[in-house]
């Protein structure tokens, strides 16, 4: 059992403050990703995890023990760097037995395990190599296997795929997926990449300028944000925010078109629809066409809503052109709300 | 001009340089070394290497080096990780720390004699101190030991600052990130030396060792200040060869032989500290 418990960390560098209180709790075995922009902290957060920096303030819980003051080796962690970290002076054997050896075991008991997990990263024929023989694709699968190596309990990964190229990272992301589901480690996964987030994650912890805005499961991130910035940063394109005035009993008017909504006293809130949500009708937000960019599958729309940028993405069978003038319906159940003061989503 | 030319010519005048004032002189002292009175012949170094005097300077050189090398190799080490974990300072440190090298090895020797001898610095403190009645001579025939132990002293303090700067740039040079890999799979400090800092090192320590070992075997002003005649070196006898006994061949002859203990010395440490084949450090 190796639930993660972090319990009001906070951490400054000098008068920068880097993290804001954060509390967070993984389960066991869960695929936790840490999702953000650079600089939100992120990887701070996984560094005093790991050990590798230490909190200001605050707890961090593993397996119902506290380990925040234990060295790296005692927490019960391995991790895997993003520029890989493989030794160039040891062979790819030596590099997945380098924390076995650390813990004096038995040389039978590090070759079967160093084989085995070599096996399950396929890098079985490359054992004997050296780092600088090795594509950054492979020195990946050593610096996976070396933290597979020790069995451990939580295993922590800071961007791995960054580095890789757009087709390799594709193959490893579904790879590593498979690999860590059966190996039974609850994972902590920092990235900045959303799809990447989207695909592997169990849950997804949203960060931005030091807090966790939303730690919730990839499809909720994505249909209920829970803050205007989780909204805007997750989907590619962002979802679409226009102005909306309250015309009293729980009814809104956005741009042209009047919307059921929350019953609440403010006098704005902010509409949002995601790009896919919107269909042409004969009744909708009146839109004037910008750009067109047919994506294959679909067409992705940038079009003016009341003086507002709002995309759309239409079915790729529509003809529609630069100028035209457009009726987009709104899905009323994926239509979200947001207070322009606080940011928070409104139910 | 024509690319596959241009480096010839870059390198060129160095080329030159080098044929003029070290081949050439080479090439001299070679055939010094090797010229008798008819051709080529080996006269020479038998006659040094017969010399009473050669095994002595010989032995005490090597037993010098022995002794300074490894010491300075630890402390230099030690003083590079130091530096190394600095945030504030660091630069000043290292200034400070290389004040020696700027000063010749006669003057340092002569600084060291002022501390060693008789009305030197050692023997007021002592005095001062009560520790002892009269005034020693640390340095004189009777106290070959105390004259050797004087020397390694002095050498340590001169020479360590050239392996310093080269291991403190080397250290630089290592990434962060295999530091802290090695931390979480479980390396306690003293391995991260051992298994991260050591290995990766090495391109380093070749130069380092390269260049200290072969500067041991050529120490000179030191000793001659400290030890005088008390403790013979190779290059002492070199020295004498050349001018007190005005024979040049017999000087030519123990240098090479100086050549070829160094040449030897560094093919030893070039195997010892050679990277693996494959390995990219």
């Amino acid at each position: 059992m190796a639930e993660i418990q972090i319990r009001n960390v906070a951490k400054c560098f000098g008068s920068y403050q880097a993290l804001h209180d954060i509390n967070l709790t993984i389960a066991d075995q869960e695929f936790m990703v840490l999702l953000g922009a650079s600089g939100c902290g992120k990887s701070t957060l996984l560094r005093i995890i790991a050990g590798l920096e230490t909190q200001t303030t605050g707890e961090v819980w593993i397996g119902g023990r506290r380990i925040d003051h234990l060295p790296p080796k005692d927490r019960g962690i391995a991790m895997v760097f993003q520029n890989y970290a493989v030794f160039p002076h040891l062979t790819v054997f030596e590099n997945i037995g380098f924390g076995l050896r650390m813990q004096k075991m038995r040389n039978d008991e590090v070759t079967r395990r160093v084989t085995r997990t070599a096996e399950l990263m396929h890098i079985e024929q490359l054992l004997t190599r050296y780092s600088g023989e090795l594509s950054g694709g492979q020195r990946q699968r050593v610096a996976v296997a070396r933290a597979l190596a020790m069995e451990p309990d939580v295993i922590l990964m800071d961007e791995p795929l960054s580095n890789l190229d757009a087709l390799l990272r594709l193959e490893m992301r579904a790879e590593l997926k498979g690999v860590l589901a059966e190996s039974n480690t609850t994972a902590i996964y920092v990235t900045h990449d959303q799809v990447e987030a989207m695909s592997l994650a169990d849950r997804i912890s949203v960060m931005h300028q030091g807090r966790i805005v939303q730690a919730a499961s990839p499809v909720e991130v994505y249909r209920d944000p829970a803050e205007r910035f989780v909204a805007g940063f997750i989907g590619n394109p962002p979802m679409n925010f226009l102005p909306a005035r309250n015309t009293g009993a729980g009814r809104w008017a956005v741009a042209n078109q009047v919307f059921d909504g929350p019953d609440v006293p403010a006098t704005a809130l902010e509409f949002a629809i995601r790009p896919e949500d919107v269909r042409p009708a004969d009744e909708g937000l009146e839109a004037r066409v910008r750009l067109v960019e047919p994506l294959g599958a679909h067409l992705l729309l940038t079009c003016d809503v009341g003086g507002a940028m709002f995309r759309a993405i239409l079915d790729s069978d529509m003809t529609v052109r630069a100028g035209d003038e457009l009726k987009l319906a709104a899905m009323p159940d994926r239509i979200r709300w947001f207070d322009p003061d606080t940011s928070l989503s409104i139910a | 001009m024509n690319a596959r030319l241009l480096p010839y010519v870059l390198i060129l005048p160095v080329t030159l340089f080098l044929c003029l004032f070290f081949l050439y002189p080479f090439v001299l002292v070679a055939a010094q070394a090797f010229g008798g009175a008819d051709g080529l012949s080996l006269d020479n170094f038998r006659d040094v290497v017969s010399y009473w005097k050669f095994p002595i300077s010989l032995k005490n050189t090597m037993l010098l080096a022995a002794l300074v090398v490894p010491v300075q190799l630890a402390l230099a080490l030690l003083m590079a990780t130091m530096v190394n974990r600095m945030k504030k300072g660091r630069d000043l440190v290292l200034y400070i720390w290389t004040i020696p090298l700027g000063i010749s090895d006669l003057a340092a020797g002569i600084i060291w004699l002022a501390i060693f001898e008789q009305s030197g610095f050692l023997n007021s403190m002592m005095t001062g101190l009560g520790l002892a009645d009269g005034p020693v001579n640390f340095l004189s025939y009777q106290n070959p030991g105390m004259v050797f132990l004087a020397i390694a002293l002095a050498e340590i303090w001169r020479a360590t600052a050239i392996m310093l700067v080269i291991l403190v740039a080397g250290i630089g040079l290592i990434p962060k990130e295999y530091y802290e890999a090695a931390e979480v799979f479980g390396a306690s400090p003293w391995q991260r030396f051992l298994r991260v800092t050591l290995p990766m090192l090495r391109p380093s320590l070749q130069t380092a060792l390269i260049l200290r070992v072969v500067l041991a075997f050529e120490v000179f002003a030191v000793v001659a200040a400290l030890g005088g005649t008390v403790m013979p070196v190779l290059m002492g006898e070199i020295y004498a060869y050349q001018f007190d006994l005005q024979n040049g061949g017999a000087a030519a002859a123990m240098a090479l032989i100086v050549l070829g203990i160094s040449i030897v010395f560094t093919v030893i440490i070039l195997r010892v500290l050679r990277v693996p084949k494959g390995a990219t450090i």
